[in-house]
């Protein structure tokens, strides 16, 4: 698949992508600070699977992956706005948006 | 018959909720009432609807499948669904806020979003109905917007529920580009030419996995569970504790069991260690809980875990997924959710003076001052813990069962340990509500006729399930062998 290194594959977008999730992963598990952060970090895996399915669109899979990747991105934009209606609800109560700072549950 | 009348209920389903929301915006918060009636008649009509079907097929370009299984589960989520609408007007009358009619109305459009999920045949329309699912409950448990607990629960809610959405969104295009397409079909037949296994199939397989496993409250991706539970409003918290586990649990039986059966190597091993995981978890962190929520919340990862222990169980002689075990699990959910509900049925409508009974120790003395109330309670306990005559014993039983036959035993043996465990913590509930002295101030019930209809209800299935069991014994054998045995 690789081939020539310099030949822009699908294992190069494959690449990008898993570099792209785990950039995203990583945000989201060491972020404490803010909530924001954590929602443009699940914004960066969303990309990253959507650029995989393009990816794999284009290299023989037909045309269904594109439709997919259009699919993700509509739901992406209802899911930030419903997250962010959320955030404001919250900010609201705690004056804060720390990750750190939603402890009032505990067990 | 023509393709989309397969899509019927749900199209009932919408079209009521639309209804119903047009009606709350011009008629106000006045409307809340009769909103929550209507919604709670459209989904029962659904679920009618569900019931009267007789064909199977696949429709709507191949998204969406309909046959015994799906029509079996459909109509336990309706039900689900309508059962958890009827404790609201009882909840939040006595709120400050009231009944809102936004409230019904997110409910059926959660449900609709469940509907499709257990009818997906293709990975994009699992993941757009799973995400249909998903707004509707983050909206939901962040309902009380005055409440700080609520949102911060709405927001933990959406912030794990959307990473797992992330990550299976990342499994399902590995999935994709492994097969060529995203029916379920297509990966079957992938599946089958029986090469080796390529690394991006199994990590897009785990990845998925991963997901399900939030959705499920599995350990160890339950954190969020006793957190959300404790924090939504009580009927958003009933409503989570039933239907969204049957459409996830039901869902994963399909996928794991139809398309990606042939790599059952894979995925049993997983499963495996998440109910391992789960029932340990749920059985012992249970036992430390005050909060009635939050209990129930570890109650819900103990019985995931069992059921997932049914998942897990595979057909010796024919190598797919055990007939008995799937149709363990679907029993398992029907008498499951029927408990659940019963338990957050009789809390919704307890009231200290003005405040909510949120507490274990807030139910002592409940026996002298609503004798029948506590009786409920009790047999829905006992049914959760598992004792005998009541449903909840057949559950544990089927699945158990199917897991030796399938030679599991080491994990039906710690299925069964688990909830001799889990017992405790039921039973403790039904100690102090029997035998400990009240602080003295009076326990009010107030309810309303369709809520002790509701109670009356799930008491009889729980207690005279064991007199005619064969309609839920036999409809879920029927359903399974319809979806496993081709």
């Amino acid at each position: 698949m690789m081939g020539n290194l310099f030949t822009i594959g699908l294992g190069h977008y494959l690449a990008l992508a898993g570099m792209l999730f785990v950039v995203g992963l990583m945000g989201v598990v060491m972020n404490r600070r803010n909530v924001i952060v954590w929602l443009m970090s699940i914004e960066l895996m969303l990309l990253a699977a959507t650029l995989n399915l393009v990816a794999f669109s284009h290299f023989g899979g037909g045309i269904a992956g594109q439709a997919f990747a259009m699919i993700v991105l509509t739901v992406a934009a209802a899911e930030s706005a419903i997250g962010l209606a959320i955030l404001v609800v919250a900010f609201r109560q705690r004056g804060e948006i720390a990750v750190s700072g939603l402890s009032d549950l505990k067990g | 018959m023509t393709s989309i009348l397969f899509a019927l209920p749900e199209i009932t389903v919408a079209l009521a909720a639309m209804a119903l929301l047009l009606i709350g915006a011009f008629r106000g918060d006045k409307a809340g009432g009769l909103v929550t009636s209507a919604a709670v008649v459209s989904l029962l009509a659904a679920a009618a609807l569900v019931a009267l079907g007789r064909e199977s097929g696949v429709a709507l370009y191949g998204m969406f499948a309909v046959d015994d299984y799906r029509r079996f589960v459909k109509v336990m989520l309706l039900i689900a669904a309508a059962g958890s609408l009827v404790l609201a007007p009882v909840f939040f009358g006595g709120q400050k806020s009231g009944l809102k009619p936004e409230y019904p109305v997110l409910v059926m459009l959660a449900t609709l979003g469940m509907m499709l999920m257990i009818s997906a045949h293709d990975w994009i329309a699992l993941y757009v109905a799973l995400e249909l699912q998903n707004l509707g409950l983050y909206v939901l448990t962040a309902f009380q917007r005055e409440e700080k607990r609520s949102s911060e629960a709405g927001l933990k809610y959406f912030m794990l529920s959307a990473f797992s959405s992330a990550i299976m969104l990342f499994g399902l295009s590995l999935l994709y580009g492994f097969a060529g397409g995203t029916g379920f079909d297509v990966m079957a037949h992938t599946l089958a030419q029986g090469q080796a296994m390529p690394i991006g199939l199994v990590v897009g397989l785990v990845f998925v996995m991963a997901g399900f496993a939030l959705k499920v409250s599995a350990a160890p991706f339950h954190m969020w569970t006793p957190d959300v539970y404790e924090g939504a409003p009580l009927p958003v918290t009933a409503f989570l504790a039933a239907a969204p586990k049957i459409a996830a649990l039901a869902l994963l039986a399909v996928v794991l069991g139809v398309p990606l059966i042939a790599a059952a190597s894979v995925w049993q091993p997983v499963l495996m260690a998440l109910a391992v995981a789960s029932m340990a978890l749920g059985s012992f962190a249970g036992l430390l809980q005050k909060n009635i929520k939050r209990l129930m919340a570890y109650s819900a990862i103990a019985n995931v875990g069992t059921m997932l222990v049914g998942l897990a169980a595979l057909d010796p002689v024919a190598g797919g997924m055990s007939v008995e075990g799937l149709q363990g699990v679907l029993i398992y959910l029907a008498v499951y959710f029927v408990a659940t509900l019963g338990v957050f049925g009789v809390v919704a409508g307890l009231r200290q003076g003005e405040a909510l009974v949120e507490s274990v120790d807030d139910l002592a003395g409940l026996s002298q001052a609503h004798p029948w109330l506590s009786l409920v309670l009790a047999a829905m306990l006992f049914s959760l813990a598992g004792v005998p005559p009541l449903a909840g014993f057949f559950g544990k039983y089927f699945v158990l069962l199917a897991a030796v036959k399938a030679g599991l035993w080491p994990l039906a043996l710690i299925g069964v340990l688990a909830s001799v465990v889990a017992a405790g913590y039921y039973l403790r509930i039904v100690k102090i509500m029997y035998f400990d002295k009240g602080s003295g101030s009076v326990l009010t019930s107030p309810r309303s006729y369709a809520h002790n209809c509701g109670l009356a209800l799930a008491t009889l299935f729980v207690v005279l399930f064991v007199l005619w069991p064969s309609p839920v014994i036999e409809g879920a054998h029927q359903a399974v062998e319809r979806l496993l045995v081709p």
